[in-house]
């Protein structure tokens, strides 16, 4: 494989990992704050396709992110209510948002467009456009990292690099604010967040919040920066993918964004048969080769990568005992 | 100055119901400042209702609470914090993979950024530790420190929070006798520095030791406040039940026969990590074997393998014979967690009665119910199980009456051998004397009694033969005429004179 070929493959690993590690990101708030969230996948299509509905009629890519930020955070919020206020079962509340998104998404768009469930095609001010990092031009005639910072670093939408930014803010707050140490112990023993006089209610649901917005924006990502638009189911199960990148990176977010590169890898290798074929001699349907991330999904929950221990009090809703 | 003179906390007649249920009814407590005053009482005399109440998780009905002579509200536990109550749970409320400094300042940060809190919480913390003789690293993560330390944390957590009452619930339970003698060190040191400490206990020894004075509670009131020097654990006992209690066990000297239980090399390995390394265990007709030990050195395992709930490598013979089903061998077993392994809690008392001897119930693949309700009626009556409601859902009975149930029904098969662990846990004095007794007549019946227990006293006073557990081995075997409490203590931490 030459070194262009290889770039080229680089180039699609960043673009196909962004929304991966956005979700991936999202889950990791939620769940060190001891609320499971396998309703990521709803999140991202509902703000895919409200982002691309509404970046469709107002022309407004900006107006389209907020709205997709909006209606995530609507089902961050019915999660919320569902799991924290009303102790309901986590994974049946979020495997229920996920089923209502995929329903109203196709509902929403057939109505209001009649195109088959997707939203119009988007172009110019309604879709994120590639942004070029400064010098990426100057250094493309230097050998090796010029290329390297002109085709795989520079060049993305703006949205990649929120994401990318996204992995270190997250682990300063996470462990050098108050906020963070509240919210990790709160995954761990709401009980000793309780008895020290802090509400476990308002700070799962601030995790859950977090969520909400960090998987619309992944959402909008999708349909405005990937794509020119949303078409359904668009979101591939790429939500439970990112659940397999978390359990991967053992809840951390250096780990998350390495664990998600590779998912995002093995997608864009998926878009790549030729190069496959080339590499390996071998005549790999595309089939197989699409099945990749999500083998590696089912491997990485099959407990392949060794132990993992999920923050302790995850999944259980918080009842104070007398 | 006026400070001296006001109590540190005083309550005066705070009531709370729930429902119909009255769980503290006009509590009247005066606690002077710089003393320690114990609150003694059965499980669901409303101790732990009255806490909650004073930390801010339950709002009295009626009553006024004053800290320092000023009547102060407390709606929460941020408000008790401020009103200087520092509480260490039973049940620590710490972070288990935080370090002993961020768990200090949890909910006590003085920003939004670890860093200026985590340093100030440093110095604070050598200070505290100096002072108090409270050693604990404060980079050591919590979940690899032992019990006693963990302990440790939660009073610098109070303290650190500048609490003037200091107080503990049940404290000792978790203890070994050295690690319960540190904390009473610690806890009159912070008597001498003039800080209150309020001790809630169902052990009347701790009381006896420790307290300058001694509320008794007992079905929500307060029975009586006394000096301690100037009681007894007879008078206080009584005052707790409101009857005569026998304290100790009376039993004549055991007559033991033959071997009905051996094992020998049993093994257990969890998660890589070894919990017995090789026990053997002889187990003779008319004996009570206590074990003794520290929760957490292989107990537990040895009574479930030998219960047949896990299995280890080694051999297991009942009558000099191997066995699949230890109940068919004529096992029976009282598990120590009671409301996970010996009962279903939504299950009603007759449908708790048949588990594990199903069988003995049974028309072909039918359950004879009849039969099954009928005997639970009998049982619960010559238990003394109280309320005498068969078709009552186990959950609502107290923990001493679901003990009965499940000492009655693994005793009513008559069993060779009979499996207890923790029997007298979560049940109160007047429970325990009987459950006590029921042993000890089943020992005269000629059957052999396994009994592990946290509760040193309990193993001394039941026992035939001791054997003390550490590390996952049989340390050492002692005769409890000859032995006392410092010895096995000594044993029970790992400490073995005879093996130097």
């Amino acid at each position: 494989m030459d070194y262009a070929t290889l770039l080229q493959l680089l180039d699609s690993t960043v673009r196909l990992a962004t929304p991966l590690l956005l979700a991936c990101l999202a889950g990791l708030f939620s769940e060190r704050a001891g609320v499971f969230d396998i309703g990521l996948e709803g999140k991202m299509l509902i703000a895919a396709m409200t982002s691309g509905a509404v970046a469709a009629i107002s022309g407004s890519v900006w107006i389209g992110l907020a709205a997709g930020i909006g209606a995530s955070l609507v089902w961050a919020l019915m999660h919320g209510i569902a799991s924290i206020t009303f102790r309901g079962n986590q994974l049946i509340s979020g495997v229920a948002l996920n089923f209502l998104a995929s329903g109203i998404t196709v509902l929403v768009a057939q109505a209001a467009f009649g195109q088959g469930g997707r939203t119009p095609p988007l172009s110019g001010d309604a879709r994120f456009g590639a942004i070029t990092l400064p010098f990426a031009e100057a250094l493309r005639e230097v050998p090796v990292i010029g290329p390297l910072y002109f085709e795989v670093i520079s060049g993305h939408p703006l949205l990649v690099y929120v994401a990318a930014l996204a992995v270190p803010v997250t682990w300063w707050v996470l462990f050098r604010t108050r906020f963070g140490l509240r919210l990790r112990a709160v995954g761990e023993n709401p009980a000793a967040v309780d008895t020290a006089g802090i509400s476990v209610v308002r700070l799962r649901f601030a995790a859950v919040l977090i969520a909400g917005v960090l998987c619309g924006i992944a959402g909008a990502y999708m349909a405005t920066a990937l794509q020119a638009g949303f078409g359904r189911e668009m979101t591939a199960g790429r939500g439970y993918i990112a659940l397999a990148a978390l359990i991967f990176a053992k809840w951390k977010p250096w780990a998350a964004l390495y664990a998600t590169l590779l998912f995002g890898f093995f997608q864009a290798l998926a878009l790549r048969p030729d190069v496959v074929t080339r590499v390996t001699t071998l005549d790999i349907p595309v089939p197989a080769l699409e099945a990749l991330p999500y083998v590696l999904t089912v491997l990485v929950l099959a407990g392949f990568v060794g132990r993992a221990i999920p923050p302790r009090a995850g999944g259980e809703p918080y009842v104070k005992e007398r | 100055m006026t400070q001296t003179a006001s109590p540190a906390i005083e309550l005066r007649g705070i009531s709370k119901a729930f429902g119909t249920v009255q769980a503290n009814k006009d509590i009247t407590i005066t606690v002077p400042k710089g003393t320690i005053h114990g609150i003694i009482g059965e499980n669901g005399a409303g101790k732990s209702t009255l806490m909650s109440i004073l930390y801010g998780f339950y709002r009295a009905d009626s009553g006024q609470i004053l800290i320092g002579g000023r009547e102060t509200a407390i709606p929460d536990s941020q408000s008790a914090i401020r009103a200087g109550i520092g509480m260490v749970f039973q049940h620590f409320k710490l972070v288990p993979n935080f370090t002993v400094l961020e768990n200090v300042i949890l909910g006590a940060e003085d920003g939004a950024l670890l860093r200026p809190s985590l340093s100030k919480a440093r110095k604070e913390l050598a200070r505290l530790s100096k002072e108090y003789g409270l050693d604990v690293n404060p980079d050591a993560v919590v979940e690899d420190l032992s019990v006693g330390h963990q302990q440790r944390v939660e009073i610098l957590k109070a303290l650190y929070r500048q609490a003037e009452i200091l107080i503990l619930d049940e404290p000792t339970g978790v203890l070994t006798p050295a690690e319960a003698d540190h904390l009473f060190r610690i806890l009159r040191g912070l008597r001498e520095q003039g800080k209150t400490v309020i001790l809630i206990t169902h052990k009347l020894r701790e009381i006896m030791a420790i307290t300058d004075n001694v509320s008794v509670m007992r079905r929500g009131e307060i029975v009586g406040t006394v000096k301690t020097a100037e009681t007894s654990p007879p008078q206080l006992a009584e005052l707790m039940v409101g009857r005569k209690v026998l304290l100790r066990v009376e039993k004549t000297p055991a007559r033991p026969r033959e071997v009905v239980l051996e094992a020998k090399g049993l093994r257990l390995t969890r998660g890589g990590v070894e919990l017995l390394k090789g026990v053997d265990l002889t187990i003779r007709r008319g004996e009570i074997l206590g074990l003794a030990g520290v929760a957490g050195n292989g107990q537990s395992e040895l009574l479930k393998v030998l219960g047949g709930i896990a299995r280890a490598e080694g051999t297991i013979t009942m009558n000099g014979r191997p066995f699949t089903d230890p109940r068919e061998a004529g096992i029976a077993h009282v598990p120590e967690d009671r409301q996970h392994l010996g009962v279903i809690m939504d299950f009603t008392a007759w449908e708790n009665m048949a588990f594990g001897y199903h069988r003995h119930f049974a028309k072909g693949a039918l359950m004879d119910n009849k039969t099954l309700r009928d005997e639970t009626a009998e049982a619960m009556k010559r238990f003394d199980v109280r309320p005498l409601l068969p078709d009552l859902v186990i959950k609502n009975f107290s923990g001493g009456n679901q003990q009965k149930i499940v000492v009655a029904r693994e005793i009513e098969r008559n069993p060779d051998l009979l499996l207890i662990g923790q029997p007298t846990r979560g049940v109160d004095i007047g429970a325990i004397e009987f459950i006590h007794k029921q042993i000890v007549a089943l020992r005269d019946q000629g059957k052999a009694i396994l009994l592990v227990s946290v509760e040193l006293d309990e193993i001394m006073s039941l026992s035939d033969r001791i054997a003390v557990m550490c590390g996952g081995r049989i340390v050492g075997e002692r005769d409890p005429a000859t032995t006392n409490e410092k010895e096995l203590g000594l044993l029970m931490a790992g400490v073995n004179d005879e093996a130097a």
